[in-house]
């Protein structure tokens, strides 16, 4: 750095800052009233077709209809009913699996070409054999999400249990803490966080199996309803359901972030 | 408890780790273990306290345990290894939780861990609230919780600044001044061993041996007195002769590439 005349001073020149990307709450709210307004101005100048493109205020006004008659609660009970027993019991299950391949070498050894061979199907492809198997009703479905679920939440919990600092589980058994109680309180929580990361990916799975399921055979649920309102060309009634798609998804993350904050609070 | 190794020898494969070494710690004695780097005393603390099996040679205790002990060997260790999850008193008290007490004798025991190490008023935090020094006092007060017959301290104050590893040193003499536990300590800082040490077993490198094991004949609380400046110094001097080529060796040698 050239500094100038010897025995006159210069300031030193700030180089430092930036790469520090903060959130700023108004930035978010604005740009999202700015779409909508330019969407909504959009379809009213007569820019965008109504009926390829409906505005945001005939969305909303299909959503009120569809919200007072009754046709929202019966759609959105049959969809939660479904991605609720599918996640969580294909979470369980995923959780028994992959915990026991993180810590016995026998279930790793078993478990790891299994699920590599079986991770990679698409599991909505195994619906039309799901149905032969269950019958078109509710159990097929909740199958194909329970199985979408089921592998990642495998992969997400051996790896968190591999995650589990060495050094912790060589100090529980320097004080022969017994290998229950290894598992228990030293594993377990040791993982936690990879198993909570794993949730997020595993319940964006659950409700794309969902929507699909739905669109393949269901009288009922968020994706029948989008489906038919698409074969009647209701496009409002078909942006309302995607919007309550949207919708069901930040409520699951916003649920998930909740939970991270109180199982975690301790990092 | 007098701690004996007998023909202790280690292999990593291809690799000596430990050759025949021979060692008696007496009963409330403490003795350092100091050599360059990669001369195994990490390895030699570990099969001492039981959780690496020596490729050949046994390690041996003799005389009782003392009251109350739940865990004769019990390590302190470089990275703290303290569970972020639980709060101060959750890693003092995990090491009891698998134990029987009568009434609250268990709460007892981490409340008089916590006071000799100064940590009474941090009970409820957290790890990371803490300084690096105020984390080790918790791996110490964990450690002095099951009342250990043998103290294996492996470079504990490495992770720490000099200030904190000073502050830290009058705490573990204060502490072995009152419960008088054999230690054995593991360290490359010739400071720490000739203030803490009552004897210093210098080791070699590759494959490690004993060189050498050198007294340092002043009591633990008068070490930092004047007169005894020029004794310590001396000793530090033959310390460092002793691993100083050996240490320079290690600074220069490659990593194998495999």
């Amino acid at each position: 750095m050239s500094i100038g005349d010897s025995g006159k001073e210069t300031s030193v020149r700030f180089r430092g800052g930036g790469f520090a990307p903060r959130p700023k709450r108004w930035a978010s709210w604005l740009a999202f009233a700015v779409i909508i307004s330019a969407w909504q101005i959009a379809s009213m100048s007569g820019a965008l077709p109504a009926l390829f493109l409906p505005s945001p205020y005939e969305i909303a006004l299909a959503l009120q209809a569809i919200a007072a008659d009754g046709t929202l609660a019966r759609h959105l009970g049959a969809s939660l009913g479904r991605i609720a027993w599918g996640w969580s019991l294909g979470t369980l299950a995923g959780l028994a699996v992959g915990i026991s391949m993180g810590i016995w070498s026998l279930a790793r050894s078993v478990g790891i070409p299994i699920v590599s061979a079986l991770f990679p199907i698409p599991k909505i492809a195994l619906l039309p054999l799901l149905i032969l198997w269950f019958g078109i009703g509710e159990p097929s479905k909740v199958a194909t999400i329970l199985l979408g679920v089921f592998f990642p939440t495998v992969i997400s919990a051996y790896s968190a249990v591999d995650n589990v600092p060495r050094n912790l589980i060589r100090m529980g058994q320097s004080f022969d803490m017994p290998y229950a109680q290894i598992v228990r309180k030293i594993v377990l929580p040791g993982a936690m966080p990879g198993i909570l990361a794993g949730f997020r990916i595993s319940s964006s799975i659950a409700l794309i199996l969902l929507v699909a399921a739905e669109m393949i055979g269901a009288e009922f649920g968020i994706g029948a309803f989008i489906l038919s309102a698409g074969n009647l060309m209701q496009t409002d009634q078909l942006l309302a359901g995607v919007v309550l798609l949207s919708m069901l998804g930040l409520l699951i993350s916003a649920l998930l972030a909740r939970l991270e904050r109180r199982v975690l609070k301790w990092r | 408890m007098d701690l004996i190794v007998e023909g202790v020898s280690h292999r990593y494969g291809e690799v000596q780790a430990l050759d025949d070494i021979n060692l008696r710690v007496a009963d409330g004695e403490t003795l350092a273990l100091i050599g360059p780097s990669g001369c195994g005393k990490s390895t030699l603390l570990s099969i001492m306290g039981g959780i690496l099996a020596p490729s050949e040679g046994r390690v041996a205790a003799e005389g009782a345990a003392p009251d109350g002990c739940l865990n004769p060997f019990t390590y302190i260790f470089q990275d703290f290894a303290l569970l972020p999850w639980r709060t101060v008193a959750g890693n003092v008290g995990l090491p009891l939780e698998h134990h029987r007490f009568d009434g609250d004798g268990r709460a007892r025991r981490i409340a008089e861990a916590l006071s000799l190490t100064g940590l009474g008023e941090f009970a409820d935090a957290y790890p990371k609230q803490l300084s690096g020094g105020m984390r080790q006092r918790v791996g110490i007060a964990r450690a002095i919780a099951v009342r250990p017959a043998l103290l294996l301290l492996d470079e504990p104050l490495s992770a720490l600044d000099a200030q904190t590893r000073e502050l830290l040193m009058e705490d573990l003499i204060r502490i072995w001044a009152r419960e008088r536990t054999t230690s054995v300590y593991v360290t490359h800082n010739l400071n720490e061993a000739v203030r803490l040490a009552d004897r210093v077993a210098v080791l070699s490198r590759r494959p490690g041996r004993i060189k050498e094991i050198v007294s340092v004949p002043v009591p633990l609380d008068e070490r930092t007195e004047r007169r005894h400046a020029d004794l310590i110094e001396t000793i530090r001097e033959q310390l460092w002769r002793l691993i100083v080529d050996e240490a320079k060796d290690a600074d220069r040698e490659l990593e194998s590439v495999a």
